[in-house]
């Protein structure tokens, strides 16, 4: 046990418990010892002869023998408790038995208990799996303890956190079974160099944003977008002449209406001066690859992909 | 009787229990008092059988209330087990109702009522719930049953225990200890039965594939009733209740209890059947005839003509026993009767000492008792029968999507608390947001008897102020099953 600042506090602790158990065994043995004097003569009211507040009497109501091994008992099983289990201080107890290891043992048990059920779905392809209910329900589990917390409980994200329904956003239009296990198993970086460099006129940068801007249809400053055109030759390189993206190199499309670090003149601005450097944690390390296949198979079906949300009987 | 002398002397009003030398234990008895040990050797009782009105009370309180017990869990009705306590996925069944772990409310309101009932009926009448209700008193009445027909009544008992070790008697022994422990290990499984459906419970058992905890349950359940209806008896109810400990505090002198009329009894004497009232109180004698059947029958193993003593369970066994003495010496009845402290001192008649049943006491513990199970009623009657909690997503407060507007992502639990798949429409309302809306489904399907998670998106339109805004999601059970309405927060970022 590592729970103790310093050496004095175990043998404290476990001395406190031994003496207050021994203390309980000593006072059972005073108690059986112990008698009183009863006027059970003329009396015969079997009061104890003590009198308190003129009138009150103590009767004496002696307990059944027996029932003195019931307490001596417990004492018994104090100290047994105590030989057998972590209780004396940093004692580990003769059964070694600890919540560490007993959590360890439920996990095992339970990992055993799915082993099948995994084997199973292991043993289908993502695709088809997203349209297996009982493997939704468990994949859902998973995305709720793993997944959720960034990318929403409905897998909808937020800003610099990807639509997962959103074939264009989340997989830059690529949302294969394959792609997806690969995401989650070794995370994806997304870079954009700041550009700030790139683009030195005080009004260089509005400029190009105003003209990403128009690239989707979105309201924007005609002039602003006409000088930005020109300089958005910096940006092809990565995007596109025509701002449509570039798959292989992970730019995304910049002519549809999905903004994974917001919309508007501000917000482009900012990332064409500062960049992005946005990162999704590899899951490998904490999931095995027969959850990440189940919890693939979840995003799957989450819709957004005609193969899968063309068939029923997904969820 | 004198008063004890050591309380006269003022130094005696503090005495600490002191060590007596064991030298003066052998003087015993006399006016100095004897010395007592704390703990004494335990000592049987035989309890005699007894017959008359309030053993039939009893026995009909023991045939009702195990008929319940036994019989309940083996009623069905809508398809499953009547009254079943489904502990692995928290659904409690009662006949028709559906309750959930957040239903607890219930059961606090049920201790409550049942814990005002027994102070409202020992303030009237005693210990009722001892003599007549209580499982200690129901199963030992049983036990005490099976006894008889074994090995006889309490002199072939007394008997038996007192002759050496035969085959007969071990015959009878075992044959007792037998029918106890089956009784005690159905006790046991009739137990397990209302929390583990009790005909699979019953099929296991004659596979004997129960899991580890039903084992133990049954065991536990059939040890404790055989040990405590078989062996400990009044033991329990000496040394171990609680409640025949605090009930003195809602006894006062006009609680009906089991009273010995000593005024009329006393002097007690045996005397020829053919003494004539005249003749017998000549010889300075009352109306008992001293012949000590009160004691046998009592099973706490006490005198009830030494009054009011804490180990009476109320049981009425005297009463009976006297009854029959009485009518066979041609005697009027009710030497030892139900009365009241007051009635007894006061000479009130059965009227009387009913009118005082209405006093401040009794009048303050119906009234809380009516209250109380009025609203519980009540409340139980109008229920909604759903629930909903709302989770609020905490990753990302908020988000803002397509061009400008905001969304809220909530988790919503939406429990069915009926046994048939129900239809129930969502709806928000944020306050001092009316373009807010659902963007999701709006009408939710859930199983029979299920729970189910629904994540939802609110959506407020681009420019609404920044700042959490209350709001309220209605969720309403189709079939006028009514609206819940539950509270959370939308929140606009900076």
């Amino acid at each position: 046990m590592s729970d103790f600042i310093n050496g004095f506090w175990p043998w404290y602790v476990g001395a406190i418990s031994l003496v207050s158990i021994l203390a309980c065994a000593l006072l059972l043995w005073i108690a059986g010892k112990a008698k009183v004097q009863s006027h059970s003569g003329a009396a015969d009211d079997n009061t104890t002869g003590h009198v308190w507040d003129e009138n009150l009497r103590e009767l004496n109501n002696p307990l059944p023998r027996w029932w003195m091994w019931l307490f001596i008992l417990t004492v018994i099983f104090a100290l047994a408790y105590l030989a057998i289990f972590p209780g004396l201080g940093s004692y580990q107890g003769a059964a070694k038995w600890s919540t560490q290891s007993e959590h360890k043992d439920d996990m095992a048990k339970m990992q055993a208990q799915l082993a099948p059920l995994y084997a199973e779905f292991s043993a289908k392809s993502v695709e088809d799996l997203a349209r297996d209910p009982r493997a939704l329900a468990v994949g859902e589990r998973q995305f709720m303890n793993t997944c959720a917390q960034c990318h929403g409980s409905d897998g909808r994200g937020s800003k610099s956190y990807p639509n997962l329904t959103n074939a264009n956003a989340a997989w830059l239009g690529e949302r294969g079974a394959a792609h997806i296990v690969q995401t989650v198993s070794n995370g994806r970086t997304g870079m954009m160099p700041p550009m700030a460099a790139a683009l030195p006129g005080p009004t260089d940068i509005t400029d190009v944003a105003h003209y990403v801007l128009s690239l989707s249809g979105s309201p924007f400053n005609e002039v602003k977008a006409f000088n930005g055109k020109q300089k958005f030759a910096v940006c092809a390189a990565c995007h596109g002449l025509d701002g449509k993206g570039n798959k292989a190199i992970g730019a995304p499309n910049l002519t549809d209406d999905y903004w994974l670090h917001g919309w508007g003149e501000a917000a482009i601005v900012n990332i064409i001066k500062n960049g992005k450097n946005n990162v999704m944690p590899a899951q490998a390390p904490k999931l095995s690859a027969d959850q990440i296949h189940v919890v693939a198979a979840y995003v799957l079906s989450m819709g957004g992909l005609p193969s899968v949300a063309a068939k029923p009987a997904a969820k | 009787m004198p008063p004890d002398s050591p309380a006269a002397s003022p130094a005696a009003r503090v005495i600490p229990i002191v060590q007596v030398p064991p030298s003066s234990a052998g003087d015993g008895g006399g006016d100095s008092g004897e010395v007592a040990s704390l703990y004494k050797a335990d000592k049987k009782i035989y309890a005699r059988s007894v017959s008359g009105l309030f053993s039939r009370w009893r026995w009909s309180m023991v045939w009702i209330t195990q008929l319940v017990f036994y019989g309940l869990p083996w009623l069905s009705i809508n398809d499953r087990q009547a009254m079943l306590i489904d502990l692995a996925s928290r659904r409690f069944y009662i006949f028709n109702l559906v309750l959930y772990p957040q239903d607890l409310i219930y059961l606090t309101g049920l201790l409550v009522i049942s814990a005002l009932s027994l102070f409202l009926f020992t303030a009237v009448a005693g210990r009722l719930w001892c003599g007549y209700a209580c499982p200690q008193t129901v199963y030992t009445e049983i036990f005490m049953w099976v006894e008889r027909k074994i090995e006889g009544d309490r002199a072939a008992r007394m008997r038996l225990d007192n002759s050496p070790m035969s085959v007969a008697k071990l015959g009878r022994k075992g044959a007792k200890h037998a029918v106890w422990i089956a009784i005690g290990l159905w006790t046991g499984f009739t137990f397990v039965g209302y929390v583990t459906p009790i005909r699979d419970l019953a099929q296991e058992v004659q596979t004997l594939s129960m899991g580890p905890w039903e084992w133990f349950w049954i065991f536990f359940y059939g040890f404790a009733t055989y040990g405590n209806a078989g062996w400990m008896r009044e033991q329990v109810c000496k040394y171990m209740c609680p409640y025949a400990r605090f009930q003195s505090a809602m006894f006062d002198r006009d609680t009906l209890i089991v009273t010995y009329d000593a005024e009329r009894g006393e002097g007690r004497g045996v005397r020829p059947r053919s003494d004539t009232p005249a003749q017998y109180q000549a010889k300075g004698l009352g109306d008992c005839i001293d012949c000590g059947l009160c004691v046998q029958v009592c099973p706490t193993g006490i005198d009830i003509r030494n009054g009011l003593q804490y180990e009476c369970i109320s049981c009425s066994a005297c009463i009976d026993v006297c009854d029959t003495v009485m009518d066979k010496m041609h005697y009027p009845r009710g030497l030892i009767r139900y009365s009241t402290p007051n009635g007894m001192r006061l000479k009130l008649s059965a009227a009387a000492m009913v009118r005082r049943v209405l006093r401040p006491r009794v009048l303050i513990y119906t009234t809380v008792l009516l209250t109380i199970t009025g609203a519980l009623l009540g409340s139980l009657v109008m229920r909604t029968p759903f629930k909903v909690d709302v989770v609020r997503d905490r990753g990302a407060l908020a988000r803002i999507v397509g061009q400008g507007q905001i969304e809220n992502v909530y988790r919503l639990q939406i429990m069915n608390a009926t046994e048939k798949p129900q239809q129930y429409l969502l709806s928000v309302n944020v306050n001092g947001m009316p373009g807010a809306r659902l963007v999701t489904e709006t009408s939710v399907q859930v199983d029979a008897a299920a729970s189910r998670w629904v994540a939802v998106r609110v959506q407020a339109p681009a420019g609404a102020s920044p700042g959490s805004h209350p709001m309220t999601f209605l969720i309403e059970g189709a079939n006028g099953q009514g609206v819940l309405a539950e509270k959370s927060a939308f929140l606009v970022p900076r």
